[in-house]
């Protein structure tokens, strides 16, 4: 895994996966340093959220900084109280779960001067060709310039999260990386990592770079 | 690439009804629907179709009666709360033989609620959902797939039968991620001799209205309305069987309740209990067939819902009381969870195995 910045922000068209890609990342993050969070910006889902992971983190040792009204019945775009740690806790290193799309973007509006200003960041963005709104390069561009409008804060990378969840197959993330390697091209920005679950990272481990696996999976009933 | 796509099952809904054809959207946000409403609203504008946006849920519907009226294909969607505003609408529809798709992506109840899933509103879609006599056809999906499949089979069974369909899916079946793939056969419509397109000066006047001033004629309405509700009752009825074959228990559960069902199954029958799983797929019509068929062979069914006990009446209606009917279930927007089937499985059966 690469070296860390202290802020790590992971956007994306919602159900790219980057939940998944951020719980995963925390608990790497953990590994290299010793105070570490994991902040849900989500304003948009009602469920399916970082919280559902919250006893693997309290387990971890990892700070779960997140609204008290997520996966409850309370259905108002409300963010964490203690969401300044993330740029006032410059000990703290944080991965931030930012929401989908534009809107979730909005949120993070409220923090992109300090994370500027501090300058210790990578703002990556979590892609998926299975998606059908970024489906190719240019639909993917197009909400990427919508998330950086709305966040105040630019693209420093990509992330390549192609799958179809349970039933992926090794061929199914090889034929996502022209994909990837097209918007990381067209955007002018680093194809940081593919991402691949676990169980076919052997598979793979020798035929992409900077091939992440994923360990903990979000499970459908 | 994989002719496969990821999608959450509001947007499988909405993918599939603009492939069906459907051009017209109306709603009004609430989750766990709102993705339907915000995909509809990415699309439409791109194949120049419409989405707007209501001021509420009955301007919402009445959009669809509007369009319904000129024999284009519409719907709308909502969740539990916002459905009981339409139910005005819905049976005007109803009264004017209007074909339309409606989507209940259900949450807790009664009231306001929550927003976790449920499937209480069984009542309210499968006996008529407002006042009159008036039945609506009623779809079950329990995944991401049927959530697209069923969609396109709601407009054609609309269509085929001057009625509304209602897709009645819950939270978790709308916000859940699945694989999809969306290669359909969507058939021809049915022409819409009825529909309010202008006369051009070459015919009588096409009336789309709910409103009878005579009761003998209200009367026959009703009649000729029933009519077309018994072919659909003898023709459409759906329904999935899963290790039925041999089975003392039949588990009956529709949606999520089938998914976890499923699961406690698999794990009674390593336990060596004879269990198997009936899944309306339809809930209105119900499928009676596999229930008549079941009723003098099983020991015991077994009624796995999110609500406090809805579908059992039908289910016990089917078996002709022939065989004790048990409910399992959670509500409020809890699940049941396959432990829990389970146990009630082993009870079922005569206790611990």
């Amino acid at each position: 895994m690469k070296e860390f910045k202290r802020i790590t922000l992971l956007c994306g068209h919602y159900g790219s996966g980057k939940t998944n890609v951020a719980v995963n990342m925390a608990l790497e993050l953990k590994k290299q340093r010793d105070r570490v969070a994991i902040a849900d910006l989500d304003i948009v889902n009602p469920y399916f959220r970082s919280k559902d992971s919250s006893d693997e983190f309290e387990d971890n040792g990892i700070r779960l900084i997140c609204s008290e009204f997520a996966n409850s019945n309370v259905d108002i775009p409300a963010l964490p109280q203690d969401m300044y740690a993330i740029t006032d806790d410059k000990d703290l290193s944080v991965i931030i779960d930012v929401g989908g799309d534009d809107r979730g973007a909005l949120a993070l509006g409220r923090l992109a001067p300090q994370i500027k200003e501090e300058n210790d960041y990578e703002m990556l963005m979590v892609i998926n060709c299975y998606r059908p709104l970024t489906r190719d390069a240019l639909s993917t561009i197009e909400v990427m310039r919508e998330i950086e409008c709305a966040g105040h804060i630019k693209f420093t990378g990509i992330i390549n999260n192609s799958n179809l969840g349970e039933i992926t197959t090794p061929e199914d993330v090889l034929s996502s990386v022209s994909y990837a390697n097209e918007v990381a091209k067209m955007s002018d920005l680093p194809l940081v990592y593919t991402t691949v679950s676990e169980n076919i990272y052997n598979d793979l481990c020798d035929k992409i770079e900077d091939l992440l696996p994923l360990s903990l999976q979000a499970r459908p009933v | 690439m994989a002719d496969k796509v990821l999608m959450k099952g509001n947007e499988a809904i909405a993918e599939a009804a603009i492939l069906a054809g459907c051009k017209h959207y109306f709603g009004y946000p609430i989750t766990p629907q709102t993705e339907i409403a915000a995909y509809m609203a990415k699309k439409m504008p791109k194949i120049g179709g419409c989405f707007l946006q209501a001021e509420s849920e009955i301007a919402a519907i009445n959009m669809v009666y509007g369009v319904a009226s000129t024999g284009k294909r519409v719907m709308t969607s909502s969740s539990s709360p916002g459905i009981s505003l339409k139910g005005e609408g819905l049976s005007y529809m109803a009264g004017s033989d209007l074909p339309c798709l409606v989507v209940n992506v259900q949450r807790g109840g009664p009231g306001l609620g929550g927003i976790q899933p449920s499937q209480s509103d069984y009542f309210q879609a499968t006996k008529g959902g407002a006042h009159g006599d008036f039945r609506m056809i009623v779809l079950a999906p329990a995944s991401v797939q049927e959530m697209a499949e069923l969609t396109v089979k709601g407009f054609e069974l609309a269509d085929k039968y001057r009625m509304t369909s209602m897709i009645l899916a819950d939270g978790t079946m709308g916000q859940m991620m699945e694989p999809v793939e969306l290669n359909f056969d969507v058939k021809e419509r049915p022409a819409t001799p009825w529909a309010t397109t202008g006369t051009k000066l070459e015919r009588e006047h096409n009336i789309v209205n709910s409103l009878s001033l005579v009761a003998e004629e209200l009367e026959q309405l009703n009649f000729a309305r029933f009519e077309r509700y018994k072919a659909v009752e003898e023709n459409e009825a759906m329904y999935e069987e899963y290790m039925t074959e041999d089975a003392d228990i039949i588990v009956a559960a529709f949606g999520i309740a089938s998914r976890v069902s499923k699961n406690a199954i698999v794990e009674a029958r390593k336990q060596g209990i004879k269990v198997g799983l009936i899944r309306p797929i339809t809930l209105w019509p119900f499928p009676k067939a596999p229930f008549e068929k079941i009723a003098d062979t099983a020991k015991a069914v077994i009624s796995v819902e999110l609500s406090m006990g809805q579908m059992i009446e039908d289910v016990k209606l089917a078996t002709g009381c022939k065989v004790p009917v048990t409910l399992c279930n959670r509500v409020g927007g809890m699940i049941p969870s396959p432990e829990q089937v389970l146990e009630a499985i082993v009870k079922a059966n005569g206790g611990a195995n």
